[in-house]
C-alpha cells in the first residue's frame, strides 16, 4: 500500500509541476467533440446523450496513451532501478494507474463543468456515478496501457498497437452515433465491444434512469474488465525481467 | 558476500541459444573491491543483472549478501545496491525527490530518507532542486551512486560505472568509490577499462566470451601471466641477448638495432644480477628499461587478443542485455 502510494507521488510530481500542459493536451480531442461536433447532434436533449459518450471516450483516448510515460523510464533503466529495490512489483504498476485515475477524473469534471455552458445537466449524485466507471475504466485502460508498455519496449511498436486497437474501440462503442441506426452487422459488432455497454450504463446513469439493465450490464462488465485488466498486469509487472 | 557457484544464462534470439553467462564461480570477501573486466559483450552485466535479482540464471545458484539468489530475492534486494550502465532518475523529476523516494522504497522512514538525501547532496556536490533531464553528465552518475547507496547497502554493485565521463569527473567518481571501499562497503564493480580496473580494484575477475578466465589483484594478475617487458640498448647487442638468454624463465626475445627486448616474470628483482652479467661479458650499457606489462597484455596472453580487438570484433550490437 505505502509503496503504491509512493509510486503515485513519484508519477505525479512531474504533473503538479506542470497541470494545465498534461491536462489540457490530453483534453483537445474530447473538447474539440464537445464543440466541434456535438451540435451537430442537434436539439437541446443531445447533449444529455452526447456527453456521458465523451466521459467514455476521453478514458480510452486519455488513459491508453498513459504507457508511454513508461517506455522512457524503461529505456533510462529509472524502473530497473527501482524493480532492484525491494519495492513491491505490483505497485509499480498500481501507483501510476492511481495517477491516470486520477487525471480521468479532473478531466470529467473539467469537460462537465464545460459541457454544462453547452446545455448539459445532470445532478450531482449521478454525475458522481458515472464518474465511478469512469474509475473502473481508467483501471482497466491504464493496466493494459502500462503493460503493453512493458511488453513492447519502444514507442514505434507501442503506437500503432495503440492507433489499430483504440480507434476501432472508440467507434464502435455508439460514443459519435447511435450504433443501433446502422446496418445489422456493425451493430452486432457494437455489442461484443465491452465500452459500448459502458457507455450505455453512463448514458442511463446520467439520464438518472438507474433502474435500466444496462447499468447493472455495464457496471458488472466495467468491474470484470477492470479485474481482468489488473490481473495480466500485475503478472507481467511480477515476471517481467525490463 | 557473495558465493555464486555455476552461474548461466542463456539467450534465445531468433531460434539461436546464445550462452552469454557460461557457469560464473564468483566469490567476493566482506570490505573487498571486485572489478570484473572484459570487453563489451563478455557477460559482465549478464552476470550482474543475476546476481541483482534482476535476470534469473538458467543454471547455478548464488549467495548474495547472506540470502539465497533464488529463494530469497527479496532479501537480496533489501541488502544491496545496484548501479545499472543507464541512468536511473526519471529525467522529469526533481534530483531531491528521486532520491528521497529511493530511501522509501528501501522502507526508511520520510524524515529519515530526507536525512540522508541531505547528506549524500552535500557529499556528492549535487543541485537538490534541479530537475534530472537538466544534470551534467558527472552528476547524473554522481547522483545514480547517490540512490545506490542512500539506504547503507552492505554490498554495491557498480555496472560501468565511469563509461562516458570525461575524465575529471571519471576520476572523482573513483574518489567516491574508494571513500565508499574504505568506510566499509563491498563493492563489485564491472568495467571493460584497463585502468580503472587497475586502480580501483583489489581483486579482478577478467571474462570473456562469458567465461571467467583469470582472477588475481592486479598485480598478481600481471606478475603471473605476462611477465615484465626489459629493454636493453647497448653496443654489443649479440653479447647482451646471449647472456639475457641464460636468465631462467625469458622469453620472447627481439634484437632491433643495439636494442635487445624480453620478458621475464620479476624482472626488478633479476635486473641486479643481469646487469653484473653484461658487464662481465663486456656489454657496454646505454640505457635499461623495466616495463611493468599492462592488464591489457594480461588479456592479450589469455585470450589471444588485446582488449581493444574484442571490443571491434563484436557484432553490431552486441548480446542482449550482456
Amino acid at each position: 500500500m505505502r509503496d503504491t502510494w509512493l509510486v503515485f507521488v513519484r508519477s505525479m510530481r512531474p504533473l503538479l509541476r506542470n497541470p494545465a500542459v498534461i491536462i489540457f493536451s490530453l483534453m483537445t480531442q474530447p473538447v474539440l467533440f464537445l464543440v466541434l461536433f456535438g451540435p451537430l447532434l442537434g436539439g437541446a436533449g443531445s447533449w444529455q446523450w452526447f456527453v456521458p459518450g465523451l466521459i467514455v471516450q476521453m478514458g480510452l483516448f486519455g488513459t491508453a496513451y498513459a504507457g508511454f510515460s513508461l517506455i522512457p523510464e524503461i529505456r533510462s533503466g529509472a524502473l530497473e532501478r527501482m524493480r532492484v529495490t525491494p519495492v513491491s512489483r505490483v505497485s509499480l504498476l498500481l501507483g501510476r494507474v492511481m495517477r491516470d485515475v486520477v487525471v480521468l477524473l479532473v478531466q470529467c469534471v473539467l469537460l462537465l463543468a464545460l459541457s454544462t455552458a453547452f446545455g448539459f445537466r445532470a445532478t450531482i449524485p449521478d454525475v458522481l456515478l458515472a464518474l465511478v466507471y469512469a474509475v473502473f475504466l481508467g483501471v482497466s485502460i491504464g493496466s493494459v496501457s502500462y503493460t503493453l508498455a512493458l511488453k513492447l519496449k519502444h514507442e514505434y511498436a507501442f503506437a500503432p498497437v495503440l492507433s489499430s486497437t483504440v480507434m476501432p474501440l472508440m467507434l464502435l462503442s455508439g460514443v459519435l452515433l447511435p450504433m443501433d441506426q446502422g446496418p445489422r452487422w456493425l451493430y452486432t459488432i457494437s455489442r461484443i465491444n465491452p465500452f459500448s455497454h459502458i457507455v450505455d450504463a453512463v448514458r442511463a446513469v446520467i439520464a438518472g434512469d438507474l433502474t435500466s439493465s444496462s447499468v447493472l450490464v455495464g457496471g458488472i462488465i466495467a468491474i470484470t474488465l477492470a479485474a481482468l485488466c489488473l490481473l495480466w498486469g500485475t503478472n507481467t509487472f511480477r515476471r517481467t525481467n525490463a | 558476500m557473495i558465493k555464486a557457484r555455476g552461474l548461466a544464462r542463456q539467450f534465445k534470439v531468433r531460434g539461436h541459444t546464445i550462452d552469454a553467462v557460461q557457469g560464473a564461480d564468483i566469490d567476493v570477501s566482506r570490505g573487498e573491491l571486485v572489478g570484473f573486466l572484459g570487453p563489451n559483450g563478455a557477460g559482465k552485466s549478464t552476470t550482474l543483472r543475476m546476481l541483482t535479482t534482476l535476470l534469473r540464471p538458467t543454471a547455478g545458484e548464488a549467495v548474495v549478501a547472506g540470502c539465497d539468489l533464488l529463494t530469497d530475492p527479496a532479501g537480496v534486494r533489501k541488502r544491496i545496491g545496484y548501479v545499472a550502465q543507464g541512468h536511473g532518475a526519471g529525467d522529469d523529476q526533481r534530483l531531491i525527490d528521486e532520491l528521497v523516494l529511493q530511501g522509501q522504497l528501501y522502507g526508511l522512514a520520510g524524515n529519515e530518507s530526507r536525512r540522508r538525501a541531505a547528506t549524500l547532496i552535500e557529499k556528492f556536490d549535487l543541485p537538490a532542486d534541479r530537475l534530472v533531464g537538466k544534470l551534467s553528465g558527472g552528476q547524473k552518475r554522481r547522483l545514480d551512486i547517490a540512490m545506490g547507496v542512500l539506504h547503507d547497502p552492505e554490498l554495491l554493485f557498480l555496472d560501468e560505472p565511469s563509461t562516458g565521463l570525461d575524465p575529471q569527473s571519471r576520476s572523482n567518481l573513483w574518489e567516491h568509490i574508494r571513500a565508499l571501499r574504505a568506510a566499509g562497503t563491498t563493492v563489485f564493480l564491472t568495467t571493460h577499462y584497463l585502468d580503472e580496473a587497475d586502480a580501483l580494484c583489489d581483486r579482478i575477475l577478467v571474462v570473456d566470451h562469458g567465461r571467467i578466465v583469470a582472477e588475481g589483484s592486479p598485480d598478481a594478475l600481471k606478475g603471473q601471466v605476462a611477465g615484465d617487458l626489459i629493454t636493453l640498448s647497448t653496443d654489443a647487442p649479440s653479447q647482451a641477448a646471449t647472456v639475457a638468454k641464460n636468465l631462467t624463465g625469458a622469453q620472447e626475445f627481439h634484437v632491433d638495432g643495439d636494442t635487445v627486448r624480453f620478458r621475464i616474470s620479476h624482472g626488478d628483482t633479476v635486473l641486479p644480477g643481469l646487469l653484473r652479467d653484461l658487464d662481465q661479458a663486456g656489454a657496454h650499457l646505454l640505457a635499461v628499461q623495466v616495463q611493468r606489462p599492462t592488464l591489457d597484455d594480461v588479456f592479450l596472453t589469455l585470450t589471444g587478443r588485446s582488449l581493444r580487438e574484442a571490443e571491434s570484433a563484436l557484432p553490431q550490437g552486441g548480446f542482449p542485455y550482456a
